[in-house]
C-alpha cells in the first residue's frame, strides 16, 4: 500500500478542504469511496482487468493537487488553438477540472439544454444531479474509480431534454495546465433523455512541460430512442498519464457511437463499459491508437447485453511504432435471455518494429442460444508485397509505409458521423504519421 | 538501353539465374519464353529490385547507369516498370492516392513540380481510356475486388501513367479472356514509341499475335539457351520445348 498511503493521508488531512470547494452531491459519496479505496487500493497487475498497466507506479510520484481550487490564470480562447478548428461546433473549455465560464458561446444550444460546470449544477439542482452522479460508476469495484470519487470536485454536466435535437456538435476541450507536476480528477455526467440527439467531441490536451496525471470518470445515461455520439481525442504529451473511465447505460432503441482516438500520449488507460438495458439498443464502439516511442495505450472494454434484440459493433485498431506498447481487452457478455443479440468485435493491430508490443484479449461470454456473435483479433506487420508493389511504382518505402498505415486506421475514422471531424482527422492522422504532429499547441515536451 | 551481363541470382540460397546475358535496345520488343521454373519471373523480379532475391554475380546497366545499385523506387523513376504477374491488393489505399503519390514522386525525382489536383485528374482520365478502365475502378482501393482481367488492365493503366522507358510484362496474358487480352495488348501497343522498349514474358504465342516481338529468347534452367526472330515463338507453340532440350543434349 505504498502508493496509496500518501493519498490516504492526503484525504484524511484535507477532506474538509476538498468538500468545501465542491458541492454536496459530489461530497456525499466521498466517505464511502474512501472506505472502498482503503480496501481496494490501486489495482495491481494481478487483476485480469489491469494485466497490462501497472497503476500504482503512476500514482507513486508526487503531484500537486489544486484542492482549494485556486483559479488558474489562463484564457483558453487566447492561448489555445485546437487542431480541429472551423468545425462549427459549440466550443467549451475545461481547464484542469474547472469549467471556463468567462467567455462562452451564446445562443448555440437549444432551449432546455444544459452544458456547464458539474459543481454549479449540483449546487443549483442537487436533487436532479443526485439521480445521476455516481449511479453508473461504482466505487466498490475499482480502486481508481474510488480514488476519483474521493477527490473529484468539479467537471462537466450535460443535459439534453426529451426529444430535443442538437444539430451542432458540442466540442469540449480539456486543457491540462500547471507549472508543477500536477494531478487532475475530473467528472463528467451526460444525460440524454428519451428521443434526444447530440454529438459531443472531447479533446484532451496538455499545455505545459510538466508531468500530468488525470483521472476522469464519465457517466452517460441514454434514454429510449436517443442518439448520442461521443468522440474522444487525446493529443497530450509523453509525460501525461491518463486514466479514463466511461460508463454508458442505454435504454431501448437508443443508438450510441463511441470513438476513442489516441493520437499522442504518454500512458493511457481507457476503460469503457456499456450496458444495453433496453431492447433494440445499438452501440458502435470504436477506437484507435497511434503510438510510438515509449507511449502506452491500454483499452479495456466491456459490453453487457442485458436484454434481447440489441446490437454491438466494436472495432479497435492500433499502429505501434518504436517501443510502443498497446493492449486491448474486450469482453462481450450476452446474458441469459438476451436472444437475437448481434455482436461483432474486431481488433486489428500493426507492430511496425520488432520492439513494439501488442497484447490483445478478445472475450465472449454467451448465455443465450439464438444469437449472432463474432470476434477476431490480429497482430501483424505491414504487407511486404504491398510495400514492394508501391516501391516499384516509384513510391519511396517511407511513403509507402505511411500510405499503408494511413489506410489501416482510416477504417476507424470512417465510422465518424461528423463530416468535418472526419476530414480533419484524415489530415491529423497523416500529420501524425509524418511526425509533424509531435506536440500539441503550447507544449514543447515532445519535440 | 538495358545490358545484362553474366547475371547470377539466388533466392533463399538457391541459385535460379545462372549467367544471363541480354541486351535490349531502344524501340525493341523482346519476348522471353521458357518452361515453368526456368527463371523468367526471377529475372523480372531481380531487375526491379525485389528484396527477396540476391544478385551474386554479374552486372546490369540501364541507360548507362548501374541498375543493381539503385533502390526499387529509383529504378522506377529511371523508367523501369513491371506489370506484375499477380498485382497486389492494397485495401484502404485508393487508386487516386496511390497514383498521385507515384506520379508526383517520379516528378520530384526529375525535378518537376507536383501536378495540381485538376491536372492530375485530367491525366488519370486520359490514360484510363487507353485500357478502357472504368472510372469506378479508379475510385476504389488498389486492385481490391478487381477481377483478374481488371487487375491486368490496371497494370497497363499504371504503365500509361508512369510512361516507362522499359516495361516488363510478366505473364500479363494469364487470366485474361480474349477481349481483355486484346484491350491490354492494344494498350501496350498504343504506349509504344521508338524510345521505349518492352520485355514480354509469356508462355503463349497468343499474346505475341498482338504485341509483335523483334527477338524471342528461350530461358531454361537459369540461362538464355536460344535466341531468334519471332518465328521461334511459333515454333515453340507448335513443338513445345523438348526439341530445345534435345539440342542441349538432355
Amino acid at each position: 500500500m505504498k502508493a496509496e498511503q500518501q493519498y490516504i493521508d492526503l484525504f484524511t488531512q484535507y477532506e474538509a478542504m476538498v468538500c468545501q470547494h465542491s458541492a454536496e452531491v459530489l461530497n456525499a459519496p466521498r466517505a464511502q469511496a474512501f472506505a472502498h479505496f482503503e480496501q481496494l487500493g490501486f489495482p495491481t497487475r494481478k487483476l485480469e482487468k489491469y494485466k497490462y498497466t501497472d497503476v500504482s507506479k503512476f500514482f507513486a510520484p508526487d503531484y500537486g493537487l489544486n484542492l482549494n481550487r485556486l483559479a488558474i490564470p489562463v484564457n483558453p480562447y487566447e492561448v489555445f488553438k485546437c487542431d480541429i478548428p472551423n468545425m462549427s461546433t459549440s466550443l467549451y473549455f475545461v481547464v484542469n477540472d474547472a469549467f471556463y465560464t468567462k467567455e462562452q458561446p451564446t445562443g448555440h444550444l437549444p432551449e432546455g439544454v444544459i452544458f456547464g460546470s458539474l459543481k454549479e449544477m449540483a449546487e443549483k439542482n442537487p436533487e436532479f444531479v443526485k439521480n445521476y452522479y455516481g449511479k453508473l460508476a461504482d466505487s466498490s469495484k475499482d480502486g481508481v474509480v474510488a480514488f476519483n470519487t474521493m477527490f473529484a470536485q468539479d467537471g462537466v454536466f450535460m443535459y439534453v431534454p426529451k426529444n430535443v435535437v442538437i444539430e451542432k456538435p458540442i466540442q469540449l476541450v480539456n486543457i491540462l495546465r500547471a507549472d508543477v507536476n500536477f494531478m487532475v480528477n475530473r467528472r463528467i455526467v451526460i444525460v440524454m433523455e428519451d428521443g434526444a440527439q447530440a454529438k459531443l467531441l472531447v479533446c484532451d490536451h496538455a499545455m505545459d512541460n510538466v508531468n500530468f496525471l488525470s483521472t476522469q470518470v464519465i457517466e452517460v445515461f441514454v434514454g429510449e430512442n436517443a442518439v448520442f455520439d461521443l468522440y474522444e481525442l487525446e493529443e497530450t504529451h509523453n509525460s501525461t498519464v491518463r486514466f479514463n473511465y466511461l460508463f454508458v447505460n442505454q435504454e431501448a432503441n437508443s443508438n450510441v457511437l463511441l470513438n476513442g482516438m489516441t493520437l499522442h500520449n504518454g500512458t493511457t488507460r481507457n476503460t469503457t463499459e456499456v450496458t444495453l438495458n433496453g431492447r433494440g439498443a445499438e452501440i458502435n464502439l470504436c477506437g484507435m491508437a497511434i503510438a510510438d516511442r515509449e507511449e502506452q495505450v491500454d483499452n479495456h472494454t466491456f459490453i453487457d447485453h442485458k436484454v434481447s434484440d440489441c446490437t454491438s459493433n466494436e472495432l479497435f485498431k492500433y499502429v505501434l511504432d518504436d517501443q510502443a506498447v498497446g493492449a486491448f481487452a474486450g469482453k462481450v457478455l450476452v446474458r441469459e435471455g438476451a436472444q437475437h443479440t448481434n455482436s461483432q468485435q474486431t481488433n486489428r493491430n500493426i507492430c511496425a518494429t520488432r520492439d513494439a508490443r501488442m497484447y490483445t484479449q478478445p472475450q465472449l461470454e454467451i448465455y443465450a442460444d439464438d444469437v449472432k456473435c463474432s470476434h477476431g483479433a490480429t497482430v501483424g506487420q505491414l504487407d511486404e508485397n504491398a510495400l514492394f508493389y508501391m516501391q516499384q511504382r516509384g513510391i519511396s518505402l517511407k511513403e509507402a509505409r505511411l500510405l499503408l498505415m494511413f489506410a489501416f486506421v482510416n477504417e476507424v475514422i470512417d465510422h465518424i458521423r461528423m463530416d468535418a471531424l472526419k476530414e480533419r482527422l484524415h489530415l491529423l492522422v497523416e500529420k501524425r504519421f509524418r511526425g509533424e504532429l509531435n506536440k500539441c499547441q503550447g507544449c514543447a515536451i515532445c519535440k | 538501353m538495358l545490358e545484362i551481363k553474366d547475371l547470377h541470382a539466388t533466392i533463399n540460397g538457391k541459385e535460379i539465374l545462372k549467367g544471363i546475358n541480354l541486351t535490349i535496345k531502344s524501340g525493341e520488343v523482346h519476348a522471353i519464353m521458357g518452361p515453368n521454373g526456368s527463371g523468367k519471373s526471377t529475372l523480372s523480379n531481380v531487375l526491379v529490385g525485389h528484396p527477396a532475391y540476391e544478385v551474386t554475380k554479374g552486372s546490369v546497366t540501364f541507360d548507362g547507369k548501374d541498375l543493381l545499385a539503385m533502390s526499387p523506387e529509383d529504378r522506377s523513376h529511371e523508367g523501369l516498370f513491371l506489370s506484375f504477374q499477380y498485382p497486389v491488393e492494397i485495401p484502404g489505399v485508393s487508386m487516386v492516392n496511390f497514383m498521385r503519390a507515384a506520379v508526383n514522386e517520379q516528378r520530384k525525382y526529375k525535378g518537376l513540380p507536383a501536378l495540381t489536383a485538376s491536372e492530375f485528374l485530367k491525366l488519370m482520365r486520359q490514360k484510363r481510356e487507353i485500357v478502357e478502365l472504368d472510372s469506378k475502378l479508379a475510385n476504389r482501393s488498389v486492385n481490391e475486388g478487381f477481377s483478374g482481367g481488371e487487375k491486368k488492365r490496371n497494370e497497363i493503366f499504371q504503365m500509361a501513367m508512369l510512361e516507362p522507358k522499359l516495361s516488363i510484362l510478366d505473364e500479363t496474358d494469364s487470366g485474361l479472356d480474349i477481349d481483355a487480352l486484346r484491350i491490354v495488348a492494344e494498350g501496350v501497343n498504343k504506349l509504344k514509341t521508338p524510345e521505349t522498349s518492352c520485355i514480354v514474358i509469356t508462355h503463349y504465342q497468343r499474346l505475341l499475335d498482338y504485341i509483335k516481338p523483334d527477338i524471342v529468347h528461350v530461358l531454361y534452367k537459369g540461362r538464355i539457351v536460344k535466341t531468334a526472330g519471332p518465328e521461334l515463338a511459333l515454333e515453340l507453340e507448335e513443338k513445345g520445348y523438348d526439341w530445345i532440350k534435345k539440342e542441349l543434349g538432355e
